[in-house]
């Protein structure tokens, strides 16, 4: 087990290496002039333009710029915006939002999704499993952004249930509209999947078996049926909490949230190399180590999976 | 069991919807403290709060809130002397005398005229890297500053002379008329002497002048200003200050301003450009506004060629197939002004009667007579591309400028959509253009000449300036000189008429229509107007 851990532990390093330097070279090749624009319409005074591509490395060539930043991130200094700010603290903003956000929708997500799903699976063809299948259903098809849009104008706007946007330091409440849109296409996946699972673990040879030997419904349930259903449901879970980090962008824009997917957004638009590659391999690295987390979470759940 | 698990499920619910209940009551509009606090719209500052640095409307926001400069600009965009006791020209308009009045700064250190030159010849200094500092190039002393390897960046203009601590004098390299409204712009703002000491500290934390003082900025989510109890200039604000919300984006302000959370914006998304004026829940204002929206084809491109025949046939033809009220209709909503001019409805001088501008106005007939004329000199069967691009929400524009032309001229015409703004501005600055292009321009003063001198003097073009078209025409220019050294704006603006009837003739550019100063406000909002840079005037506002 250790071994393993380690082993998994320095793969890392070639996958962050290789991250940043694709990452980097995609922003390099964006077309246009990041400090041309900076002039908007206005004319470009080439001795001051010289100036600030100095002081960022921006005149120097790609792989010597892209030297610089690994250099200067392995003292964890990863630069100043153009705006002046250091990356460092811009990502210390954006991150905690982010992930409370994620975290949420995760926990929304999980819990419902499983609970939902467990409903469902246990009584097939009653009325209720119908309902939840259609809704289900219907949070799969529809965008995220739709589905934000309409919760935003009825539950915000119209009824005044939740607040409308989030804003600076977002409080709870603030965040569960946003975390529900978020975590919503994700729950009716779980819905559906532990749905599935649920309902074929049911007729298995050991549940029939179980019962026979006359354990009780709640011991058949938690023991037998829920733990070998939940192994994919778990998977997928995990592969989802860093899809969450990443992908929260629609959210966060549409309730105004300055979380990480917005910082992204800002940055690529504004050819902030150092900000993006940073964000991006803090990415990579959540992903990396969730996944990570997952695998060793088998073991827990399977008793015949053992790492060596 | 069955039962167990929907109750829970159902406990979790309707726990939810308690949370919910909850959430709509508790949001703090600054009024707990019986203060009016102004809510507004804002986008993050893309540089450092430093005037000099500042050449955008997320920074020029807070900015022109808090640094009084010389002149300040009435909402219809009037110069007055705000700190400037007086501004006196020499007869030929080569030197300036400033005198200013008694003012201090929010850290307690009065205004010199030191704050003034010393800011001035920073900004202009190559080495300090400042974004606006071609503002200053009409200032004698300034190429002087333009090698940034050579200097230290404390090198002064040496056309800024002090006399004592409340005048100085200002020498200029060529006639400039414009300059005492020139110095309005944020960019001539004082700087204190704490400046000098760290501008790094100082961008994150300005001391300014103005109607309101500096209090904190959180980045990427608001910038708050209080009411500065110091000033007594011409805009002394009637609220108790303005917290600049930033916002991901503006359909997620305009859910708040309908819920009352957000207090005023100057833009509307645009899904809602049809109905916000009918929208009881707020308060819509729609005026003519002064940014004007062109294309441009480029003065050498053949068949196109400025000052030819055959180029100024098919530039008129061009231009008067193009039904610009139609566009403004259907393509704007209404939240445009179809163009009359090559200035704005908001610029003084403005004349909505000038010769010639019958060019820009919609005749299919006598276009295609044109054209025809034009065919018969040369003939001309090439594909005109229109560029723009495509980040700017251009495209449904673009879409109907082709199809006119297409269909009133019958001529070979097509899009030419490009990814981003960067990309774009790139290849005009490179002249990499062979076709029309989108230009527009918003003015940094309210002065004809910072539309036509900018855009159209020789002086400006081959990348000198935003003259991006390369227009070259001696009598404009001749024009632009006299208006430079002119005795009062009035007879400088006649002047600026009489080269807007030139470039009426020409075309250098093809005036579409003035964006309209558009925005929305939250019920019980007073005093909502918006001025000539289309910005809301924040002080006027009370709850």
């Amino acid at each position: 087990m250790g071994k393993y851990l380690l082993r998994r532990i320095l793969q890392m390093i070639p996958v962050v290496l290789g991250t940043t330097l694709l990452v980097y070279a995609l922003v390099f090749a964006l077309p246009g002039d990041p400090v041309r624009a900076m002039f908007g319409d206005k004319p470009v005074n080439e001795a001051v333009a010289a100036q600030i591509r100095a002081e960022y490395n921006l005149d120097k060539p790609f792989f010597i710029q892209y030297l610089l930043f690994l250099r200067n991130a392995l003292t964890l200094n990863f630069g100043d915006t153009f705006a002046g700010q250091p990356v460092i603290s811009e990502i210390a903003r954006a991150f905690p939002v982010t992930i409370k956000l994620a975290l949420m929708a995760f926990v929304f997500e999980a819990l419902f999704g499983v609970v939902f799903g467990i409903i469902s699976g246990l009584k097939k063809g009653k009325w209720y499993d119908s309902v939840i299948l259609i809704v289900s259903l219907l949070l799969i098809s529809v965008p995220t952004f739709v589905t934000g849009f309409v919760m935003q104008y009825f539950i915000g706007v119209k009824w005044r249930l939740l607040p409308v946007t989030a804003g600076s330091n977002p409080g709870f409440l603030d965040l569960l509209m946003p975390a529900m849109v978020l975590g919503s296409v994700s729950m009716a996946y779980i819905i559906r999947l532990t749905r599935s699972e649920v309902s074929s673990n049911i007729a298995e040879d050991y549940v029939r078996t179980a019962r026979a030997k006359g354990m009780s419904n709640r011991s058949v349930l938690m023991r037998h049926i829920l733990r070998n259903s939940l192994i994919p449901v778990v998977t997928y879970l995990g592969q989802d909490l860093g899809m969450l980090m990443s992908g929260a962008m629609i959210s966060e824009t549409i309730f105004n949230i300055h979380g990480v997917g917005f910082l992204t957004y800002q940055s690529i638009l504004k050819g902030e190399s150092n900000l993006v590659v940073s964000v991006v391999t803090l990415l990579t690295l959540i992903f990396v180590v969730t996944n990570l987390i997952v695998d060793m979470l088998y073991a827990l759940l399977d008793p015949r999976i053992r790492y060596a | 069991m069955k039962k167990k698990v929907l109750a829970l499920a159902a406990a979790a619910c309707s726990l939810a919807m308690l949370l919910g209940a909850c959430g709509g009551s508790g949001s703090d509009n600054g009024q707990a403290s019986g203060k009016v606090i102004i809510n507004a719209w804002a986008s993050e500052p893309q540089n450092p709060l430093i005037p000099g640095n500042t050449n955008e409307t997320g920074g020029g926001r807070p900015g022109d809130l808090l640094f009084a400069r010389l002149v300040s600009f009435s909402p219809k965009g009037d110069a007055s002397n705000e700190v400037a006791q007086s501004i006196t020209p020499n007869a030929d308009a080569t030197q300036y005398t400033i005198k200013i009045k008694d003012w201090k700064f929010t850290d307690g250190t009065p205004v010199t005229a030191e704050s003034f030159t010393k800011a001035w010849s920073y900004t202009a200094n190559a080495k300090n890297a400042q974004l606006t500092s071609s503002f200053f190039s009409t200032i004698k002393g300034y190429d002087a500053l333009q090698d940034a390897k050579t200097l230290k960046g404390d090198e002064q203009l040496s056309g800024l002379k002090v006399v004592n601590d409340h005048e100085f004098t200002v020498d200029m390299s060529q006639p400039d008329a414009t300059f005492p409204i020139k110095i309005g712009y944020l960019a001539f703002a004082p700087l204190p002497t704490s400046f000098y000491k760290d501008p790094k500290a100082f961008g994150q934390k300005p001391v300014g002048n103005g109607p309101y003082k500096f209090v904190k900025w959180e980045h990427n989510q608001e910038i708050d200003l209080v009411k500065n109890p110091a000033y007594e200039g011409n805009d002394v604000a009637k609220n108790d200050g303005v917290n600049f919300k930033i916002y991901t984006q503006d359909n997620a302000a305009y859910a708040d301003i309908q819920a009352g959370n957000l207090d005023v914006m100057e833009t509307v998304p645009a899904a809602d450009t049809k109905t916000f004026q009918k929208d009881s829940s707020l308060i819509a204002y729609n005026k003519a506004g002064s940014v004007s929206q062109t294309f441009t084809i480029p003065s050498s491109l053949d068949h196109f060629k400025t000052g030819t025949e055959e180029g100024t046939l098919r530039r008129q033809a061009i231009s008067m197939a193009i039904d610009r009220d139609t566009l403004v209709k259907k393509v704007f909503n209404g939240v445009a002004t179809t163009a009359v001019d090559f200035t704005s409805p908001l610029t003084p001088g403005f004349s909505d009667s000038l010769k010639g501008n019958e060019n820009l106005k919609f005749n299919a007939a006598k276009a295609k007579e044109l054209w025809a004329k034009a065919d018969a000199i040369s003939k001309y069967d090439g594909q005109l591309t229109f560029s723009y691009n495509a980040d700017g929400g251009a495209k449904p524009l673009y879409d109907a400028v082709v199809n006119q032309l297409k269909n009133n001229l019958g001529i070979n015409a097509a899009t030419n959509p490009m990814p981003t703004f960067q990309g774009f501005r790139d290849a005009i600055t490179k002249r990499q253009m062979k076709g029309a292009f989108r230009t527009g321009w918003q003015p940094d003063y309210p002065s004809a000449e910072n539309y036509l001198y900018q855009l159209y003097d020789s002086a400006a073009a081959d990348g000198n300036g935003s003259n991006d078209g390369d227009y070259k025409n001696p009598a404009f220019d001749a024009l632009m000189t006299k208006a430079y050294a002119a005795k009062s704006t009035d007879e400088a603006n006649k002047t600026y008429q009489q080269a807007q009837e030139i470039l009426l003739h020409d075309l250098p550019s093809f005036p579409l229509y003035y964006g309209n100063a558009y925005g929305v406000a939250a019920k019980g909002i007073k005093g909502f107007e918006m001025n000539w840079q289309n910005l809301p005037v924040y002080e006027e506002m009370t709850k």
